[in-house]
């Protein structure tokens, strides 16, 4: 007979070994001690099962009780995640804090999806309906910006037989399906084991930018609805406040934000800024379509280490309904550190840096979940998960090994810079060391529906900056005085690019986000006047007097102009023209 | 299980600051022990790993003169604990939770766990409250603010210890009537430092309203692991359950991470970056992140922690790994010092993460974000072009990058220098700010809001 319960014999920090769990699988639940400490299997040698606790164990010890779940770790998929506040495995952070205090208490279980809430389900199948894994039968209006689809399960199929509107929690059946194998019921609750992508009918190439609001993303390293990221950088960098800022200005559907092994004040901040900020898109609080997820650094690691396969579970379900959703993973490197210290505590044969042999494959494996799907289900309804993760890297050094084996996986690369961060120039990402392999795609899409002129005017300003680089090493040498007059103009512009454009203040409300066709007339303002001051200096005007015109102040602020008033940027182009006509008249 | 006191000889193996114990039984991970030696004296120990029946004890006070055949090992069935009363203010203890003033023993109201829970994120509340250390360069710039960690990054030689003095001296909120305390945290320090803040403490009469844990650097560095986590325990009980915004003082983390690299060596664990152990970021996690304010409680715990950086190199796992965990750092740099500089804060380094939240209207003044921008970058440029001007000479710099250099040199002569007993409020901290952009014309401040610049802008010079 299997064994459904037996004993610890060994506790070293979060890695527990028990013994008399036979038939027990690799990645099951158990419960452990008295407490019932929540704790999965990670590696089985005859009859003794490593456990990695997801609570801290102090106070047990050999001769406990280990409990058998018979499941994975699995999150609860349904109506009520929406603006809920997870820890790594999915407890509800919000209602532990109602049922037992400010402290986490061991052991403690709530349901992750409230069961007192009463949703309204509105059937969109209808009696005799053919459907498979996928099919939507029916819709609840979850949040003020989420219209939460319930799904046939993945992999089960029949005809629907009774269906109706219904108000339940979620456990009331919305559903009976005739399958093959018999009737069965569909409540609105879906449970998945975290460690399992879900299916989907094929993966496609994501085609659609995800725009951000973020000058320096949208313009130069853009990322896409379905693409990867990733955000390395060392502390001070800057790198929370990128990520916040895409939760924040994404134009994703569903914002998943993991708070991995980080600060809890900074979850605190989300938690207490959001529900005030606005959607841009339509003028409702972000909190509507947004799932936190905060195991802190002070928390246990190995919930640490499932945290992110909890997040990414969450979102590839709302993709499944055919949204687009932002996954933010900060940080990844704590994530690795977490399998480092249980692949230690196994005394598994370390590879780089300490870290286990197979942390590539896990990364990847990670950052595969991301994509542009064709979901399953008849409709062949479209979805995206997005992953923007972030890097700290020790020391800042990039050459460690979770910055290498990410860069090799993702497509977009925001190189955070502390020397930029140190002249206050935010976000800190070096438009030299970075990149995105969606430039195409992102430069095609926005030339039809922003400005034709988009990509050209892209391609001029990197030049410019490019050159800049040059010519600074040359005036460290020689000073500025060696530098031509066309080439001191040249600087003059890419002092404005970085300044009037790519910096951008995240606590500034007017400066926080900017539309794309704002940034657009911003960095062709920029160009306008670069163009005119060297029409202006052909036709006689002094270098003093172009590089001092009044008109400077103008730009400067133009980052500044309300959304609504983006008018303003053809009079200050022809403040431009004509303050130079007057010098050169 | 549990009521019975178990005591064993059974001691099998002794190395290092680590004891087994063989053939024991009942014995949990992270419980207590009492080492009892030949003579009657007592010496205490955690459990570290358990497997079977044997028990590996971490001996706090070190092994040394311990002999397998004369130790018996009595497990107390019970963690870590202290005990806790509003009468430990004003008191100085050692490593192990014991006074070592003349004072009469505590009589506790009631035993915490040292290593204490973690605050459910939900439940804590942002900080947002400034903090007035009355130095300009963390005032203004670097701003402090109730329930944050901000750790100073210092070196050896450099006068870490005064500053963390004079924060703990100056530190108010401008509020009133609201209840403060100390809780200083030493580990491993020398006599003389740990004398400087007792006397100091003393001469203030900050002593009152302080509770001191002291482990010297030739006590034993084991105690060095639980020393922060008693004093985080008090700093917990005093804030969370007697209302008082608690400034906890932790100097020297450098000695503290020492301590546990220790330990892991003893364990013959596999060691990370420069022989520290690979879960040195969760420990240190544990220590910084009981920082913070709670809803509905009306205390805060802020944390100072101190570290030396080796070679001053801020990429050393230690002032690297805390850097990722608090929330920002103040840096002490070398040539400010050598200059005569003090406080020598390397302003353009230093970074207050919950500043933004803390400043502004209603909390310091409403000109406060911009002028921090703007003496930044200034700053920034200014330091900028005198590099240039190390290479190239003087003539080499433009007429706005010279107004920049003065502008710098200006900065940290009057702004960053301050008397060690000079206490300024935010007020003179913004008054000597607008007066140094004074030297800049103000079409350069492309930082300030013109709306400030008509009003601060110093009107005639």
């Amino acid at each position: 007979m299997d064994g459904m319960k037996g004993e610890v014999i060994k506790v070293s920090g979060p890695l527990v070994v028990a013994k008399g769990l036979t038939g027990a699988r690799m990645y099951e639940m158990v419960r452990v001690g008295e407490l019932g400490l929540f704790g999965e299997i990670i590696e089985i040698k005859r009859d003794e099962y490593s456990i990695q606790t997801y609570e801290e164990t102090e106070g047990l010890g050999p001769g406990q009780p280990v409990v058998r779940t018979g499941e994975p770790l699995s999150v609860e998929l349904g109506p009520g995640l929406i603006r809920s506040i997870y820890d790594g495995i999915q407890r509800p952070l919000d209602v532990l804090a109602r049922d037992f205090g400010e402290y986490i208490v061991r052991g403690t279980q709530r349901p992750a999806l409230d069961r007192s809430k009463i949703w309204d389900f509105v059937p969109v199948a209808r009696t005799g309906d053919t459907v498979k894994g996928g099919d939507i039968l029916g819709t609840v209006q979850e949040s003020a910006l989420v219209s939460h689809k319930i799904m046939v399960p993945p992999g089960r199929m029949g005809t629907v037989g009774r269906i109706g509107p219904v108000s339940g929690n979620v456990d009331t059946e919305v559903a009976v399906i005739e399958g093959p194998g018999g009737p069965f019921g569909v409540t609105m609750i879906q449970r998945w084991p975290v460690r399992d992508p879900r299916p989907a009918k094929r993966k496609i190439a994501p085609t659609q930018t995800m725009t951000t609001g973020q000058r320096i993303i949208d313009m130069f390293f853009p990322i896409v609805k379905g693409g990867t990221a990733c955000v390395p950088g060392p502390f001070g960098s800057g790198k929370t406040v990128v990520q916040h800022q895409l939760a924040k200005w994404a134009d994703a559907q569903i914002v998943v934000y993991v708070g991995c092994g980080e600060r809890g004040n900074e979850m605190t901040d989300v938690l207490m800024e959001f529900p005030h900020l606005k959607d841009p898109a339509t003028g409702e609080p972000l909190m509507e379509r947004t799932v936190l997820i905060a195991n802190t650094s002070n928390m246990p690691v190995a919930a640490r280490e499932a945290s992110v396969f909890t997040g990414i579970s969450i979102a590839e379900y709302f993709r499944d309904m055919g949204y687009s959703v932002a996954l933010m993973a900060d940080s990844t490197s704590r994530w690795a550190e977490a399998m480092r210290e249980i692949s230690g505590r196994l005394e598994e044969m370390p590879g780089e840096e300490g870290y286990p042999a197979y942390l590539g494959s896990r990364i990847a494996g990670f950052y595969e979940r991301a994509g542009a799907v064709i979901c399953i289900g008849s409709d062949d309804r479209h979805g995206a998960v997005s992953i923007i993760g972030a890097v700290s890297p020790p020391g800042g050094d990039l050459s460690e090994p979770v910055v290498q084996t990410t860069l090799r996986v993702v497509k977009v690369y925001w190189g955070l810079d502390d020397k930029l961060a140190f002249a206050r120039h935010f976000p800190a990402i070096n438009w030299l060391a970075s990149y995105s392999l969606y430039q195409e795609i992102v430069d095609s899409d926005a030339d039809d529906t922003v400005d034709k002129m988009w990509s050209v005017n892209r391609r001029r300003a990197m030049t410019i900056l490019q050159k800049e680089a040059e010519l600074d090493e040359l005036v460290r040498l020689v000073g500025i005085d060696a530098l031509s007059l066309e080439d001191r103009l040249l600087m003059q512009a890419a002092r404005m690019i970085r300044e009037d454009f790519l910096h951008q203040n995240a606590f500034d409300d007017r400066d926080t986000y900017t539309s794309p066709g704002k940034q657009f007339m911003l960095l062709n303002l920029i160009l306008r006047y670069y163009d005119e001051i060297r029409t202006g200096l052909a036709d006689g005007a002094t270098l003093d007097a172009l590089l001092k015109l009044n008109v400077l102040d103008e730009i400067t602020r133009a980052k500044l102009i309300p959304e609504d008033d983006l008018e303003r940027f053809r009079s200050i182009e022809s403040d431009i023209v004509n303050s130079i006509r007057a010098l050169v008249w | 299980m549990g009521n019975i006191i178990r005591e064993y000889r059974t001691v099998k193996e002794i190395s290092g600051p680590l004891m087994l114990v063989d053939d024991v039984e009942g014995v949990t991970y992270g419980e207590l022990a009492e080492i009892k030696m030949e003579d009657g004296s007592i010496r205490r120990g955690r459990v570290l790993e358990v497997h079977g029946r044997k028990a590996m004890v971490q001996v706090f006070e070190g092994t040394r003169g311990l002999s397998p055949q004369d130790v018996r090992v009595k497990f107390l069935a019970k963690g870590m604990e202290l005990g806790m009363s509003i009468d430990m203010l004003g008191r100085v203890f050692d490593g192990s939770g014991r006074p070592m003033d003349d004072g009469p023993a505590i009589i506790p109201e009631k035993y915490l766990n040292v290593n204490g829970n973690q605050i459910n994120p939900y439940a804590r509340d942002y900080p947002n409250e400034f903090i007035q250390t009355g130095i300009s360069t963390i005032d203004l710039l670097n701003t402090l603010v109730r329930g944050q960690k901000l750790p100073l990054f210092s070196g050896s030689g450099l006068p870490h210890s005064r500053i963390a003095a004079q924060i703990a001296r100056q530190a108010t909120v401008l509020k009133t009537g609201e209840k403060f305390a100390v809780v200083f945290a030493a580990m491993g320090i020398t006599f003389e430092e740990a004398e400087f803040f007792i006397a100091d403490f003393r001469k203030t009469g900050a002593i009152e309203r302080s509770v001191l844990f002291i482990n010297l650097a030739d006590d034993p560095p084991i105690e060095r692991l639980t020393l922060p986590r008693m004093a985080l325990t008090t700093a917990e009980f005093l804030a969370f359950e007697k209302d008082m915004h608690v400034l906890v003082i932790l100097t020297d983390i450098t000695n503290y991470c020492e301590a546990l690299r220790e330990i892991s060596a003893a364990r013959k664990e596999v060691p990370g970056r420069r022989g520290y152990p690979g879960y040195l970021y969760t420990d240190l996690s544990t220590i910084y992140e009981r920082a913070g304010r709670i809803k509905g409680k009306n205390g805060s715990i802020t944390q100072i922690p101190v570290l030396t950086m080796p070679e001053d190199d801020k990429t050393h796992p230690i002032p690297d790994l805390t850097g990722y965990i608090t929330e920002g750092q103040i840096i002490i740099l070398r040539p400010l010092h050598t200059q005569g500089i003090y406080p020598p804060v390397d302003v353009l380094p230093s970074l207050s993460r919950l500043k933004d939240k803390g400043i502004g209207v209603g909390k310091t003044r409403e000109d406060h974000s911009d002028v921090m921008n703007q003496l930044y970058a200034a700053y920034a440029q200014g330091k900028n072009a005198r590099e240039l001007a190390v290479i190239l000479g003087e003539s080499a710099l433009t007429e706005e990058d010279v107004l920049f250099v003065k502008f710098s040199d200006a900065f940290e002569d009057r702004f960053v220098r301050q008397g060690e007993y000079e206490n300024r409020t935010i007020e003179e901290s913004l008054r000597i700010g607008w007066e140094l952009l004074g030297m800049l014309p103000p079409n350069l401040l492309k930082r300030v809001r013109d709306e400030f610049i008509e009003r601060y802008y110093p009107k005639s010079s």
